[in-house]
């Protein structure tokens, strides 16, 4: 076992890991950070994405130890300092973003990427940065309805591609 | 997966030192080995990660051309050299979804040379050189079919050197479900001639369609390849596509391609 150090969600955490633990396992089960899905491990689903430096990475094909010393923003970290729900997270619950949720701490992520690189995206933007993230309820348009909410846009009637 | 060691250096010496040990592999983004370990299809006692090497990132203009460190992942590429090189900065840009691109790199993708990837087709039609900690490998020496490179046991790939082209561009057709190229074609257009670069199409992995090269040098437009035709023989059969589908697809990419190149 080797000692690891990182920052999750603002505060420095310090766990013991094999060379093999994943950073998802890490979150999941080193800390108790559940909010981080597993649904494929196979990095095709995107249920698993967190930030790390500022950039969202699928947290099952990225080793602990390779995260030693980075900063790392999971969907616990995302909520205002006063718990409320962020823009993002609260643009999901008004459009309908979920269902099951299974999908939703990734989807969550990876759109707060995208506002951060982009704020203003096209709807084909939303879509085509969302492809690496896999929804089984949702049918996508209410996802991103949400996150074209989010960044402050009108929110179209989303149309079937 | 089975366990194994994880080391971290911070030089490009320390990693060839790191290699030379028993049972010791390379980790890049870890976007291909990572699964790989979880399959146990590889099975290292030590995992020596190349990202925290600090000479091994990045993207820069030289004389030579635009040189990328083998650790750049596909992100910082397809933002970095969008000014000097936009066809192979867009080429990174649609390297399977923005985790994917944030993670995996340049280095990764061409030492493990996938018949279906993206970079190969990228490298091959720029005539770019491959730089490792040892010599310089030219990427007509380079590829040497399916997963299979000019890399020895132990060395590893600091960089990459593209001679930039007039006017370049890549494109592939998605397999969807993988984001990988079902087939795809890079096409430069260099003062000297045109260099056509064919993925995921052969069963040996990237190649030059040579033919499509003489008639592109002597007229750049897609008529040029009208007349033209490509060999199903040897070609990747599978349930997205057989070898005659795969054969088609060069002829409609490569004059995509011709169009689209900038
Ligand atoms: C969902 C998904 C979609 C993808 N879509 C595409 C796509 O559309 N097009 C495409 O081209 N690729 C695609 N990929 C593959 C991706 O580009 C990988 O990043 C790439 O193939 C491997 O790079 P890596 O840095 O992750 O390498 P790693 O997985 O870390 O390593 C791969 C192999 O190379 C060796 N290696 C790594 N670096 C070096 C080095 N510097 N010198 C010597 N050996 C080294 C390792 O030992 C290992 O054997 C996709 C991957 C996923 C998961
Ligand atoms: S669990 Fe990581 S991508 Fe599916
Ligand atoms: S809400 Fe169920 S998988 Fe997306």
């Amino acid at each position: 076992m080797t000692t690891v150090t990182m920052t999750v969600n603002g505060k420095t955490v310090t766990g013991e890991v094999e060379g093999r633990t994943l950073l998802s396992g890490f979150l999941r089960e080193g800390l108790g950070l559940t909010g981080t899905h597993i649904g494929c491990d196979t990095s095709q689903c995107g249920a698993c994405v967190v930030h790390v430096d500022g950039k969202a990475v699928k947290s099952c094909t990225m080793f602990a130890l390779d995260a030693a010393g980075a900063t790392v923003k999971t969907i616990e970290g995302m909520a205002n300092a006063d718990g409320s729900l962020s823009v993002i997270q609260q643009s999901f619950q008004d459009h309908h973003g979920l269902q099951c949720g299974f999908c939703t701490p990734g989807m969550v992520m990876s759109s707060a990427a995208l506002l951060a690189e982009n704020p203003k995206p096209t709807e084909a933007e939303v879509r085509h940065y969302l492809e690496g993230n896999i929804c089984r309820c949702t049918g996508y348009h209410n996802i991103v309805k949400a996150v074209l909410a989010a960044s402050g846009q009108d929110v179209p009637a989303v149309a079937a591609e | 997966m089975h366990n194994f060691d994880f080391v971290k250096p911070s030089s490009i010496a320390d990693a060839v030192k790191a290699l030379s040990g028993d049972g010791a592999q390379a980790l890049s983004g870890g976007q291909t080995l990572t699964p790989t370990l979880k399959q146990r299809l590889a099975q290292p006692s030590v995992l020596v990660s190349l990202t925290g090497i600090a000479e091994m990132k990045g993207v820069c203009m030289g004389a030579d051309g635009l040189s990328i460190g083998a650790a750049t992942p596909h992100a910082v590429v397809a933002r970095e050299a969008a000014k000097d090189y936009p066809g192979l900065a867009a080429l990174a840009g649609g390297i399977g979804d923005p985790a994917v691109r944030n993670r995996g790199t340049i280095g990764g993708s061409l030492a493990n040379n996938d018949p279906a990837a993206c970079y190969p087709a990228g490298v091959l039609g720029s005539g770019a050189t491959i730089v490792t900690n040892k010599r310089k490998i030219a990427a007509d020496d380079y590829f040497q079919g399916m997963f299979t490179t000019a890399l020895d046991e132990g060395e590893i790939i600091t960089g990459v050197t593209f001679p930039v082209p007039q006017k370049a561009a890549y494109v592939k057709f998605n397999q969807p479900a993988s984001r990988f190229a079902l087939t795809g074609v890079f096409v430069a257009k260099f003062a000297g001639g045109v260099r056509v670069a064919v993925t995921g199409a052969s069963n040996n992995g990237v190649f030059r369609w040579t033919e499509a090269e003489a008639a592109l040098s002597a007229n750049f437009a897609a008529a040029a390849v009208e007349g033209l035709t490509v060999s199903p023989e040897d070609m990747i059969g599978d349930l997205h596509g057989t070898p005659e589908y795969r054969a088609h697809l060069v002829k409609v990419l490569t004059k995509r391609a011709v169009a689209a190149a900038h």
